[in-house]
């Protein structure tokens, strides 16, 4: 019950603000993140957008099987499990996206013959999940120390039959949605590291979703940046 | 990843101290480490914290047939899953008998003690009933991982509201949560497993022994028990001998903790429900603790996305045309289509291509002459030879085929000049000859 009310709420919110129909009321949900809360992980983080939480822990630089290790780089690996049942296709897919998305950011390069392990856990699931694991794995391999040339954020947009733009949306808003969009954009000039969409899309409304995601991973990005400022200042 | 093995010296020095009645966190012999219990927004969706080790549960339900020998009763499924974050040993496959062992322990705890009213999960009898699926994850590994589990069951269980169903004669209606208010489960009891490490073949023992115990324990003690005093499971693994009054003893232990505990989750029942009737906020987000510096919180961020329609219009004026895309696909005949033409056939080709990679493998060495072809041999040295060199009886080798013109066709910058070199002089050409079907 409460947790339409918050629903309600929000898209009130976004159809009162704006006046344009192209979604100028656009909103990221409440955002929380608390890194090192596992003891065991060499990083880990919980990431909370809204109501979808994920919790990822990592591992690395560490030993590696033979089998799989790279001469001149680190080998890295992404295992994302659902909350109920055995993880499945859609798990393995998304591992992979996730996976690519972190070897365009980490330097593995510096730690040959080495395996690097984000294990993402899905805590609740209530829109953007794949945005939530990506920002939670940046926020736990930033926790972990690997070095990354930048960091990485993960923006969820969806478009509605009459094409207005939703930043972040609940899993309600991706249910009706008519082509759900999700981008990894990196830190330093807020180019596209990855994307993964779903559904039916012009060009030109894929490039507003683009650009839209820039704007909101400014957002994220300044989240970042202010709760690793509040963890490592000395006041 | 292989488990860190436990070194000499530390084993030594954490039985000294468990002789002389010390723990490294401090604790006293019979003490629990501190437990915290959070509920997310769904219902039977919790995490219970016993000092550091943390674990996910989560209830859920579905409408399924029943077993065929028990028809008017509802199905449990417990699943306790090792997250690979929880230690770095944890990997798929490996752990396998301690995962069997807490699965077995747990199923035993929760469907054995019958804590769980099964008659109640019946809807239609020999039809439809719930079955009931508890998915346990353990996120971090600091010891007694069964206690964590099942206390993170009981409490995922007790929360946990299935949908309501209405039985009219023949017809079944099902109520979403928006329609009627969900139910809870009927719970009997709620069964509470403790754990007891014991030490030096039985002399000492420790309750709630955290990761560095567990390792170094001789053999465990898990008694379930409820809040009436009743055990519900008991089991002793390790070998170890205990004396009868031990195991009274450690009973009479188990009795004074599961009470505690009972209390303790039913307060965090009853507080989850005042904040969810009053309409305040609860769910995960309000569990990180706002003093911590490793924890942060950013409210609603609106977004101005007013620009957004100007920039992706100079974008796609800038970009290039996408490029024609043929898709018409022609149909054979039924079941064989085609969709574009594909490349040219290179099938005709095969033998020059086939010589232009071997001799691409001799470059280093500037061949000038003749090219030795031989099955797996890298060609090398060769600088000098004038005759072509037979290196086995087989047939394939037995062709010669003079064909200088044919040399400088295939062009890679570095042979080149080799081949050229090449043509005029004419030396017969050893090649290897393959099935020339296509010539």
């Amino acid at each position: 019950m409460e947790e339409e009310m918050h629903t309600d709420a929000k898209i009130r919110a976004e159809s009162g603000t704006g006046s344009s129909p192209r979604g100028s009321g656009c909103s990221l949900r409440h955002f929380a993140c608390e890194q090192n809360l596992l003891s065991r992980p060499d990083g880990s983080a919980s990431f909370l957008q809204g109501d979808t939480s994920v919790l990822a822990g990592v591992y690395g630089p560490a030993e590696v099987k033979v089998s799989k290790e790279i001469f001149n780089k680190a080998t890295l690996e992404v295992i994302l499990r659902p909350k109920i049942g055995l993880p499945g296709v859609a798990e393995k897919s998304r591992e992979r996206l996730i996976r690519n998305t972190c070897e365009a950011v980490v330097l593995g390069t510096l730690h040959p013959r080495t395996s690097i392990t984000v294990v993402l856990q899905v805590v609740s699931d209530a829109g953007s999940l794949l945005a939530c694991c990506l920002n939670a794995a940046c926020m736990a391999l930033v926790d972990a120390g690997v070095p990354m040339r930048a960091l990485f954020c993960g923006i969820t947009c969806a478009l509605d039959s009459d094409g207005t733009l939703v930043l972040d949306p609940t899993s309600k808003q991706e249910k009706e949605a008519r082509a759900v969009l999700t981008f990894a954009l990196d830190s330093v000039e807020r180019k596209l590291l990855m994307s993964s969409t779903k559904g039916l899309y012009s060009d030109t409304e894929l490039q507003q979703c683009l650009a839209a995601a820039q704007a909101a991973s400014q957002h994220v990005f300044r989240f970042y940046r202010e709760s690793l400022q509040r963890r490592y200042s000395k006041s | 990843m292989k488990e860190t093995p436990l070194s000499n010296c530390e084993r030594r020095f954490l039985l000294r101290a468990i002789e002389e009645k010390k723990r490294l966190d401090g604790r006293q012999t019979y003490d629990y480490r501190n437990i915290r219990i959070s509920f997310g927004t769904d219902y039977g969706c919790c995490i219970v914290e016993l000092g550091k080790t943390r674990v996910l549960g989560q209830v859920s339900c579905e409408l399924v047939s029943p077993k065929l020998n028990r028809a008017t009763e509802g199905i449990l499924f417990f699943n306790l899953e090792l997250s690979q974050m929880a230690a770095p040993a944890f990997e798929p496959g490996r752990h396998s008998d301690l995962l069997v062992k807490l699965n077995r322990l747990l199923e035993r705890c929760l469907r054995n003690s019958k804590c769980i009213d099964t008659e109640s999960l019946c809807v239609v009898a020999g039809e439809k009933v719930w079955q009931i699926r508890v998915d346990l994850h353990l996120l971090n590994h600091d010891g007694n991982i069964i206690d964590a589990a099942s206390i993170a069951a009981i409490v995922a269980l007790c929360h946990f509201r299935r949908p309501d169903v209405s039985v009219q004669g023949d017809e079944v209606t099902l109520y979403t949560p928006e329609e009627r208010d969900p139910v809870p489960l009927s719970i009997h009891h709620m069964p509470i497993c403790v754990s007891f490490a014991f030490f030096q073949q039985g002399t000492y023992l420790l309750v709630d022994p955290n990761e560095r115990e567990e390792r170094v324990m001789d053999g465990l003690l898990v008694i379930a028990m409820n809040k009436h005093r009743e055990i519900c499971t008991i089991q002793s693994s390790g070998g170890i001998m205990l004396l009868k009054d031990q195991v009274l003893r450690c009973s009479k232990i188990a009795g004074v903790k599961v009470a505690e505990i009972t209390e303790l989750i039913l307060k965090a029942l009853e507080n989850d429900q005042k904040v969810r009737k009053e309409g305040g906020k609860f769910g995960f987000a309000e569990s990180i603790a706002n003093q911590r510096i490793t924890a942060f919180k950013m409210e609603k961020a609106p977004i101005d996305t007013s620009d957004v329609e100007e920039k992706a219009e100079e974008i796609i004026a800038e970009a290039e045309p996408p490029s024609e895309v043929v898709s018409t696909p022609v149909l054979w005949t039924p079941g064989t289509a085609q969709i574009g033409e594909g490349v040219e056939n290179s099938w005709g080709d095969l033998e020059d291509s086939e010589k232009e990679d071997d001799e691409g493998g001799g470059d280093e060495a500037i061949i000038l002459d003749s090219i030795k072809m031989d099955t797996g041999v890298e060609v090398s040295d060769i600088g000098s030879q004038d005759a072509p060199i037979i290196l086995s009886d087989s047939e394939e080798e037995e062709m010669i085929i003079l064909e200088p013109d044919k040399n400088p066709k295939k062009i890679r910058t570095q042979t080149t000049s080799a081949k050229q070199e090449k043509a005029p002089s004419k030396k017969p050409v050893k090649r290897r000859k393959k099935k020339r079907a296509a010539n």
